[in-house]
């Protein structure tokens, strides 16, 4: 994304070889990105905590959520995360064609884990528990779909990925770009489990 | 000292008016310093007169510190200014550990001065906390509405637009609360304000020491009508106070729900009004309607919940009863 | 089709705001009339609007502020012409509708679009310059960074003739600012502005982040830094940590508005308490994100005016870094009255007092760094010892409005308003005008002219001091905010001092407008040739002004903190290379202007409603992003003949009037030793 003067090496900072790719400030960076999502994250726990509530006489999560349902959710998207750690693994090997099947695989596991989300959107707004009916199911709709919002965000970026390393092969930017991606992903995966725990399985217990 | 009067009788600005006044705000530093030109230097109770101590004290306290700084910012620049050749000039000077442990010392010893004096005061001076005292305490409901004040006396049965009355020496216990946004119950004399918010209710208690009418004003804003929204708070004998009392009771006009659904509409400018009766329970139903349907509301709520800024679910609210 | 917007969405019946809609157009077409004449449109395209030099853009965010300040200083006189007028139920002449937008605009405008891009303009000025950088980690990032935040100014002024902004004071509380009781488009303008500038400000924390930890010149550790780059870096990762909830409160006040969501509603459980904690737990890191930078001008102004190092450099650093935790634990003393018991209140009561322990050190050490020192009268230090007096003020009430029984009495308070604006000018607006006379030179060549700049500052001084004092005393006469009228007429005499006060102040802006008109216009005498007019200390001085736009054409290596003026005292500060080398430099692009624009498209379509229109400006600004993520030719080498060309124009007069050697100033010379 960004291009300075070469040759900068402040041995303080770092040891390792990047060679002429500035990839460990990227990577600096979007770690520094994802605390400041994670921050994001953080205020709409505590929303979702303070409000849980505040069901005003509607629906509560017990009445709600289905374990099973949103288990196949959580599992959709542990098995995308495992299956970016192949493509990831194979991209430090050098075999393009693999990441390429990996990164489709991850695509149509995230992309299955967002259908099912809406789904559920769909289902609970037609069981009139939309996210206007009470403070607890705005906080629920806003953390979930939030985070189902970075989700579809990661699946577009996805798309870009897979189609540069088409085009342009395993080059150094394909591959920092690749990092940065798997970091999301993750990060994303961490977050779901948090939601999983707090929202679904704190609401439904 | 002003009047709460004032505010029904609109004028026009006069210049000629004006301009003597003037002559005041140039005196005024002076006055400020003597403290007793402006209400909150100037108490008419105890929670007033204890928070002005408090300001002072604090004052005073950080004035060993800033008073210094202020002259030594003066005097050095001055003295070490590039056309005077007399002083001394090093160059290269930058460090004394001596004056470092002075520097963080002083300040942090003051502060902690004024940490003990903050805790101790913020727990006596608790808008919460009921005032010691043999005589029993007027309790006194207060609504903020769009864009005026509505109080009841439940235990007179009474209710009153923009204006309060009670007997001085005697605590009076608020109950607070709004019927529409964020305001804040305050009658500068008297001592500390509080916010008042929907669906849930704060408490203030104050006490006045001497007799007198106190603009009483919401000092948080509140749309368009809120320059409008004040009060008078007179503090009278216990005889003026059941005067007033029987005043009020004499109207026929009755606060239930249909006349208050009419009053909480929005209005400005309103003039003082009376109640003679007013339907039990009211208040609580001002609260009660925007939690009745949550599964906490009736259970969970205490007669002494406070309310916490800290928000956690409905239990720091007191809930309808 | 177009949502809610009709053209009785324009305020034709509104005098006020017709007259500057035309005088606004009036200027515009004349600014836009004298742009074609000049034929400057590819110029400020290809070396202005595109351009990813750090330089460039810290300019053209100090312009945009400077143009705000002009914008929300309106604002600000007109109420004080308001309430010095409304005495007694007297009306005025503003209704509470405008009245009310006025005093929101005015906060918001001064602190998200005057004072924020100030200190980011400066921060893009001088960080990568003082750390011997070539630029920052991510130039693109931050010519978006700029074109967002320029797309939150144009929807806030957009507000004033479309529609109407928000009603409901700066940090729109609800339930004040949910539909129910704030109807019109005001707080959606409010929201969409913020989000949109709210978030090129993260972006541009992150990128000051990585490029002070990661692009520092060889040897400048840490504690070899210069405090303004110390001070940039606290307040970066204080926007990291605080945007994000900043962001958050604004999107759940959104949800309701937009999507009837209960968060901060009356009924329905909504919780309005919670925004008011979010909101602060932005808000209260936000004023040190504002001042810590001031306080780095400061000290690097002190310490070059005073001919001596900064007293206590570590001291100022842990100061600095104490200052940054502390601030996110103090929120709750924005609202001691909203019924916290009687310990929580104290404890962020204290937590806030402890902030002025490390804040009385950084006091103490710019008193000592002028101690035996040789202090030269220059604009910049006289904004600097304004400030340390003014800053005493304002630090004094605002440690007694952290005790909450003294807070009782003065929260909301006409005296809370003087105690701010005692620290936001007498601290931050000091500080940005004491900054830009120092650095000036360095980013045009040429420093201002001393005289109107000592005029605003004495206006400026005064004046602030006319219009404040008479509402510290209104505060403790139980004068409380946003008074739109006021029954009391004994309040009047002290308003009527206070709108003179402002006047005072006007002047004191019009001197500084005028200082830079002088200044351009004598440009040729007022030029430094040597690149360190002042007689630095840092390394920003030991380029040329204006800097080349890769700044250096050797990295600096660094060994200690001053470095160049330890250079200049060996007598190594201009040195020539046996041979330059070949420079990797970012093309620029304009991406980040067309992903503001269609930012402003989203922006203004949500305000109305306009869901096609807001689709469009969303599939903009994503495709706008995609074509630079495809974009390939995003750099390039000046190749070192070319560096060598420039290097030898820059130095050649410099030998020729001597100096390539000590540069102290000459009338320090004879006593230094």
């Amino acid at each position: 994304m960004s291009a300075t003067a070469d040759g900068m090496h402040i041995p303080a900072a770092h040891g390792h070889d990047h060679g002429h790719d500035d990839g460990s400030k990227t990577l600096l960076g979007f770690w520094i990105y994802l605390m400041s999502d994670c921050l994001i994250f953080s205020a709409l726990f505590a929303t979702f905590a303070v409000l849980a509530n505040a069901t005003a006489g509607g629906p509560t999560g017990r009445e709600l959520f289905e374990l099973p349902y949103v288990l196949g959710e959580t599992a959709l998207l542990l098995v995308s995360s495992f299956t970016f750690g192949l493509a990831m693994l194979n991209m430090h090997a050098g075999r393009r064609q693999r990441v390429m099947a990996w990164l489709v695989a991850t695509f149509v596991l995230g992309a299955g884990f967002i259908g099912m989300e809406v789904h559920e959107f769909a289902h609970l707004i037609h069981e009139g528990a939309g996210p206007d009916r009470s403070a607890f199911l705005s906080a629920y709709f806003t953390l979930v779909g939030t985070h189902g919002l970075h989700v579809t965000a990661g699946l577009l970026w996805l798309v870009v990925m897979m189609d540069q390393v088409r085009r342009r092969g395993l080059n150094d930017d394909t591959r920092r770009r690749l990092s940065c991606l798997s970091l999301f992903w993750h990060f994303l995966d961490i977050v779901w489990i948090c939601v999983f725990t707090f929202v679904y399985l704190r609401g439904a217990i | 000292m002003p009047h709460p009067k004032y505010a029904r009788h609109p004028r026009p600005v006069k210049l000629k008016a004006v301009i003597p006044r003037l002559r005041y705000a140039g005196a005024s530093a002076f006055l400020f310093l003597a403290g007793c030109s402006t209400e909150v230097l100037n108490p008419k109770g105890d929670i007033g007169a204890q928070e002005k101590s408090l300001i002072l004290i604090a004052l005073g306290l950080m004035a060993i510190v800033a008073v210094p700084v202020i002259v030594m910012t003066l005097v050095f620049a001055w003295r070490y200014r590039a056309g005077n050749k007399k002083a001394r000039y090093a160059p290269n000077w930058s460090h004394s550990t001596a004056i470092e442990v002075v520097v963080w010392s002083v300040p942090a010893v003051i502060i902690a001065i004024l940490a003990a004096i903050t805790w101790h005061t913020s727990h006596t001076l608790d808008p919460y906390k009921p005032l010691a005292s043999k005589a029993k305490p007027v309790t006194i409901e207060a609504v903020a509405l769009d864009w005026k004040w509505l109080f009841i006396y439940p235990d007179q049965g009474i209710a009153t637009v923009n204006e309060i009355a009670f007997p001085t020496d005697v605590p009076v216990n608020f109950h607070i609360t709004s019927d529409s946004v964020m305001n804040a119950f305050f009658i500068p004399q008297l001592g500390s304000q509080i916010y008042a918010m929907a669906g849930m209710e704060t408490q203030l208690h104050l006490i006045a020491r001497e007799p007198g009418t106190y603009a009483g004003l919401s000092s948080n804003y509140s749309g368009a009508g809120f320059s409008d929204m004040h009060f008078q708070a007179i503090a009278t004998s216990q005889q003026g106070f059941d005067a007033w009392v029987a005043k009020v009771k004499a109207q026929a006009k009755t606060l239930d729900n249909t006349t208050y659904e009419a009053l909480a509409k929005p209005s400005e400018k309103n003039p003082v009004a009376y109640y003679g009766q007013v339907s039990p329970g009211l208040f609580a139903g001002v609260i009660g309607k925007y939690m009745g349907d949550t599964p906490l509301g009736g259970q969970c709520a205490g007669k002494q919940a406070q309310v916490a800024a800290l928000p956690s679910n409905h239990t720091h609210a007191k809930a309808a009863e | 089709m177009f949502g809610k917007l009709t053209l009785s969405a324009i305020p034709f019946d509104q005098p006020i705001i017709m007259g500057t809609l035309l005088m606004v157009m009036l200027g515009g077409a004349a600014l836009l009339g004298f742009v074609t004449y000049q034929r400057k449109w590819a110029y400020l395209w290809s070396e202005w609007f595109t351009t990813v030099d750090h330089k460039k853009i810290g300019i053209m965010y100090i312009i945009m502020a400077l143009v705000m300040l002009l914008r929300g200083f309106a604002d600000a006189i007109m109420m004080r012409t308001q309430q010095a007028m409304a005495s007694a139920d007297a009306a005025g002449y503003l209704p509470p509708h405008h009245f009310d937008q006025v005093f929101t605009a005015h906060g918001d405008i001064m602190i998200f679009f005057m004072a924020m891009p100030f200190i980011t303009g400066l921060m893009n000025l001088v960080v990568p310059l003082q750390i011997g950088a070539r630029d920052v980690a991510y130039p693109f990032l931050n010519s978006l960074s700029f074109w967002l935040t320029a797309g939150g100014v144009v929807l806030i002024m957009a507000s004033l003739f479309i529609g109407d902004f928000a009603a409901t004071g700066w940090l729109a509380y609800p339930p004040l600012s949910e539909l129910k009781y704030s109807p019109t488009v005001g707080v959606d303008y409010y929201i969409w502005s913020l989000q949109l500038s709210g978030l090129g400000t993260t972006l541009s924390g992150i990128n000051f982040i990585v490029t002070i930890l990661k692009m520092r010149a060889p040897g400048m550790t840490l504690m070899k830094m210069p405090v303004f780059t110390w001070t940039a870096l606290v307040t970066n990762i204080l926007i990291v940590a605080a945007f994000p909830v900043l962001t958050v409160a604004l999107a759940l006040l959104g949800a309701d508005r937009y999507l009837g969501m209960h968060f901060f509603t009356n009924d329905a459980g909504g919780n309005a308490m919670m925004y008011v904690n979010l909101i602060w737990i932005w808000g209260h890191p936000e004023v040190y994100i504002l001042i810590l930078p001031c306080f780095g001008a400061y000290s690097e102004i002190i310490a070059t005016f005073s001919g001596k190092p900064l007293f206590g450099y570590k001291s100022m650093v842990y100061a600095t870094a104490a200052i940054g935790v502390l601030s996110f634990l103090v929120w709750l003393h924005h609202f001691f009255t909203m019924g916290s018991g009687a310990s929580v209140n104290a404890f962020f009561g204290i937590m806030t007092m402890i902030i002025s322990v490390p804040t009385g050190v950084k006091l103490f050490n710019w008193l000592f760094t002028m101690y035996r020192g040789r202090v030269r009268f220059t604009v910049p230090v006289l904004w600097t010892i304004g400030f340390m007096v003014t800053f005493v003020i304002g630090g004094v009430t605002g440690v007694l409005m952290a005790v909450p029984g003294a807070d009782f009495v003065l929260h909301n308070s006409l005296f809370l308003i003087a105690h701010f604006h005692n620290t936001i000018i007498g601290g931050v607006v000091f500080g940005c005008l004491a900054a830009m006379n120092y650095w000036f030179p360095k980013a045009f060549g040429f420093k201002l002219a001393e005289r109107w700049g000592k005029a605003s500052f004495w206006c400026w001084l005064v004046g602030f001091y006319v219009a404040f004092m008479p509402l510290y005393i209104l505060g403790l006469k139980g004068m409380t905010r946003r008074m739109n009228h006021y029954a009391n007429p004994d309040w009047q005499p002290y308003l009527i001092v206070a709108l003179i006060g402002a006047v005072i102040i006007l002047f004191g802006i019009f001197f500084t407008v005028l200082q830079l008109y002088v200044s351009v216009r004598d440009r040729v005498t007022l030029r430094d040739p040597s690149g360190d007019p002042w007689g630095g200390r840092t390394l920003e001085w030991s380029t040329s002004s204006p800097a080349p736009f890769y700044n250096f054409a050797v990295l600096p290596q660094v060994r200690q903190l001053d470095q160049f003026w330890t250079d200049k005292q060996d007598g190594v500060a201009y040195m020539r290379p046996n041979r330059y080398e070949d420079i990797h430099m970012p093309r620029n692009t304009g991406v980040g202007v067309f992903m503001g624009l269609f930012g402003v498209v989203l922006g203004f379509a949500l305000v109305w409603h306009i869901w096609w229109m807001a689709a469009l400006g969303l599939a903009g600004m994503v495709g706008s992003f995609l074509v630079r993520v495809y974009d390939r030719d995003i750099d390039y080498w000046v190749p070192a003949a070319e560096v060598e060309r420039i290097e030898r124009a820059r130095l050649a007069p410099l030998q020729k009037v001597g100096l390539v050697k000590v540069a102290l100033p000459a009338d320090d010379e004879q006593k230094a030793a």
